[in-house]
């Protein structure tokens, strides 16, 4: 019962980390077509934004020390901002481009955010401890799981909630929702595109951010490489969940989660070490039955 | 009047790059100095790589992350066949005794890695080429990471990320030379076929080149399998260049420079993608200059490290800003006959 509670948490917060990385992507897709390629190194940035002003190995100087009430919205707004920034300078002036343009734009852009860090932080991983109160493990249904997986889960779900509930009930997720709908049309009935679109990157923004805290604490390291891999699972969580639709996109992440995680403990010992490979091949595998993914957005599908 | 052949009508494109490279070439023979020629055989390896690409990206329309797996493929399979016996049975001892035994030349270990490429092209590509748009792309990503993570971790056939050294190394310039040649000639004469026609119809105007018979997912993936080759065939004599393969060498850092050399030189043009090769590795070299220190004076002014990747990503994007298409757009360079005819279309293929 314990052992198997384990795989369910750890299938459940591997899986938060996919969903809000895939939300963060799915909600700049909905509004303006964008692949961003950016969001991965936006969560490194995160992180070091942590150890900013120092750029020594190990030293904590400033924002990681603040209390944790400080700490959490210095980081959201770090992610928001340089979300924002790279909408003002870079992507405002891709709006007309077609798609494949702004994906690459975005690739490249990602490439010059990463290689600023390692510039300033050089490529060699920094340890660093982040609220290690977290680490504690507390007891639950059984198993004894790190403090930190019940908050990521915990989290996820108040996201998820909080955005949902922002999404339908105020004016500007309604302006979001139509946007992400038809983007002509609710320009043409008063949505500001401006403020909509930006919106949409400080979400996605401080969703990063988020993403960037988990992995923080969970690895105790920062390095300039750390949004790669999860950036690409929550591509392909967007791309399984359909283009542009939020929900599956998190229903995606999750599935995700689930799957590596049933994979690490069902996989013989040898194969355990190709469990990304396995994961791989399986959304190759959903691809080819379902190229539109599960829930499909309206709107995405290529006309004629 | 009968009209000239498509062949014969561009035929100039691949020949003008061609004498381009052989231009290089020359410069870097009578300058006769190690790095530079170092330099020259990364260009010409680049303009393979690009090449490669361009034989799907251009054609197709369709944007891979994933063709630097290829390059990977290929580069394992010099380790597998050209790296002395007794040196892979220590570092990579799960090989079976046929390979393990095997010791090939450099220009076969380039056919062999070709075609072990365009295989897996195949079988990758008959999955991914049902999807089209951006699901294609990101499936294509997908594949690249598929590649590296299973090429980061099979320990004994692969020695997982560290480095398998004991590749022979090729440092005269004229093989890479000829393979960038032929890698030109063979992007032209698969752009011209009819394959290559039907698939440049399909990424222009998908719905009517479909209703004129033309099978998408097929034409796409005859271009995939010949670029994945392409790739394959580049990747082991990149191998072959250095002495040595990883799995990263092979990852988003090369994706990233061949893609933005695409790009900066145009998507839908072959010469765009020499010349692309050409324009950024000649500003990625200053960069590296830059970057080891140049003697102002007295104080020695150097770049911090990252300066050129930044440089390159911020080149990537203005290009993408003000020129969408590339510096060639998408024509081609030919001779001086097509000036004559302003009337034509742009491009003539």
């Amino acid at each position: 019962m314990g052992s198997i509670m384990q795989v369910v948490f750890d299938a459940l917060s591997l899986g938060s980390l996919y969903a809000l990385g895939a939300l963060g992507i799915a909600l700049i897709f909905g509004v303006m077509r964008l692949v961003n390629f950016a969001h991965g190194d936006v969560i490194a940035f995160c992180v070091f934004a942590l150890l900013w002003p120092s750029v020594d190995a190990v030293a904590i100087t400033f924002a990681g020390n603040l209390p944790w009430f400080l700490l959490i919205p210095f980081v959201l707004c770090v992610g928001a901002g340089l979300s924002v920034l790279s909408e003002v300078v870079v992507f405002r002036r891709f709006r007309h481009a077609n798609p494949a343009t702004m994906m690459i734009a975005s690739f490249a852009l990602g490439f010059v955010i990463r290689y600023f860090l390692l510039m300033l932080y050089s490529s060699r991983p920094k340890s660093i401890s982040l609220l290690p109160a977290l680490s504690q493990p507390v007891e639950v249904f059984g198993a004894r799981i790190p403090l930190l997986q019940v908050i990521t889960i915990a989290v996820t779900i108040g996201v998820l909630i909080g955005l949902t509930q922002f999404l339908r009930r105020t004016r500007f997720g309604l302006e979001m929702r139509a946007a992400a709908e038809n983007f002509t049309m609710a320009r043409v009935l008063g949505v500001r595109a401006n403020r909509v679109i930006m919106g949409a990157f400080a979400l996605s923004g401080a969703l990063a951010a988020a993403v960037a805290l988990i992995l923080g604490s969970q690895t105790g390291t920062a390095n300039i490489m750390m949004g790669a891999n999860v950036m690409l699972m929550a591509f392909i969580a967007t791309v399984i969940g359909g283009m542009g639709s939020l929900a599956g996109a998190v229903i995606a992440g999750f599935l995700l989660g689930a799957v590596a995680t049933v994979m690490q403990v069902i996989l013989p010992p040898d194969a355990r070490a190709f469990r990304d490979a396995f994961v791989y091949g399986a959304v190759i595998l959903v691809l080819i039955f379902r190229p539109q993914g599960l829930l499909s957005a309206r709107g995405t599908k290529e006309r004629v | 009047m009968a009209r000239p052949s498509v062949a014969r009508r561009t035929v100039m494109t691949p020949i003008l790059l061609s004498a381009l490279l052989v231009a290089f070439a020359l410069v870097a023979w009578a300058a006769g100095s190690k790095p530079f020629n170092q330099t020259v055989i990364d260009i010409f390896l680049q303009v393979i790589f690009v090449v490669g690409l361009y034989t799907f990206v251009g054609n197709s329309g369709v944007i891979s992350f994933g063709h630097i797996a290829f390059a990977c493929l290929g580069g394992y399979v010099a380790a597998w066949t050209t790296i002395k016996p007794m040196m892979k049975g220590i570092s990579m001892p799960g090989l079976p005794d046929w390979l393990m035994q095997l010791e090939i030349p450099f220009w076969g270990a380039a056919l062999a890695g070709g075609a072990f490429a365009a295989f897996w092209a195949l079988l990758f590509g008959a999955v991914l080429m049902r999807l089209s748009g951006i699901a294609a792309s990101i499936a294509t990503f997908a594949m690249l990471a598929m590649v590296n993570s299973i090429y980061s971790n099979w320990e004994s056939v692969t020695a997982a990320t560290s480095s398998v050294v004991g590749i022979p190394i090729v440092r005269t310039l004229w093989p890479y030379l000829a393979a960038a040649i032929i890698a030109v000639f063979a992007a032209w004469a698969f752009a011209i076929s009819r394959h290559g026609l039907a698939l440049r119809a399909a990424r222009d105007e998908p719905t009517a080149a479909a209703a004129s018979g033309v099978n998408i997912p097929r034409a796409r993936l005859i271009a995939f399998v010949i670029s994945g080759g392409i790739m394959g065939a580049g990747g082991a004599l990149y191998a072959h260049s250095i002495g040595l393969v990883t799995p990263d060498t092979f990852y988003l850092g090369l994706t990233f420079t061949t893609l933005s050399m695409l790009v900066v030189g145009g998507m839908g043009s072959l010469s765009g993608a020499v010349l692309g090769v050409l324009i950024l590795s000649s500003l990625i070299q200053a960069l590296r200059w830059l970057e080891a220190g140049v003697q102002v004076g007295t104080t020695t002014f150097a770049l911090p490290g990252g300066v050129q990747e930044i440089a390159l990503g911020a080149v990537m994007i203005l290009i993408l800003m003000f020129r969408p298409a590339g510096i060639m757009g998408n024509s081609e360079l030919s001779g001086p006959r097509r000036k004559t005819k302003p009337g034509q279309p742009g491009h003539d293929n």
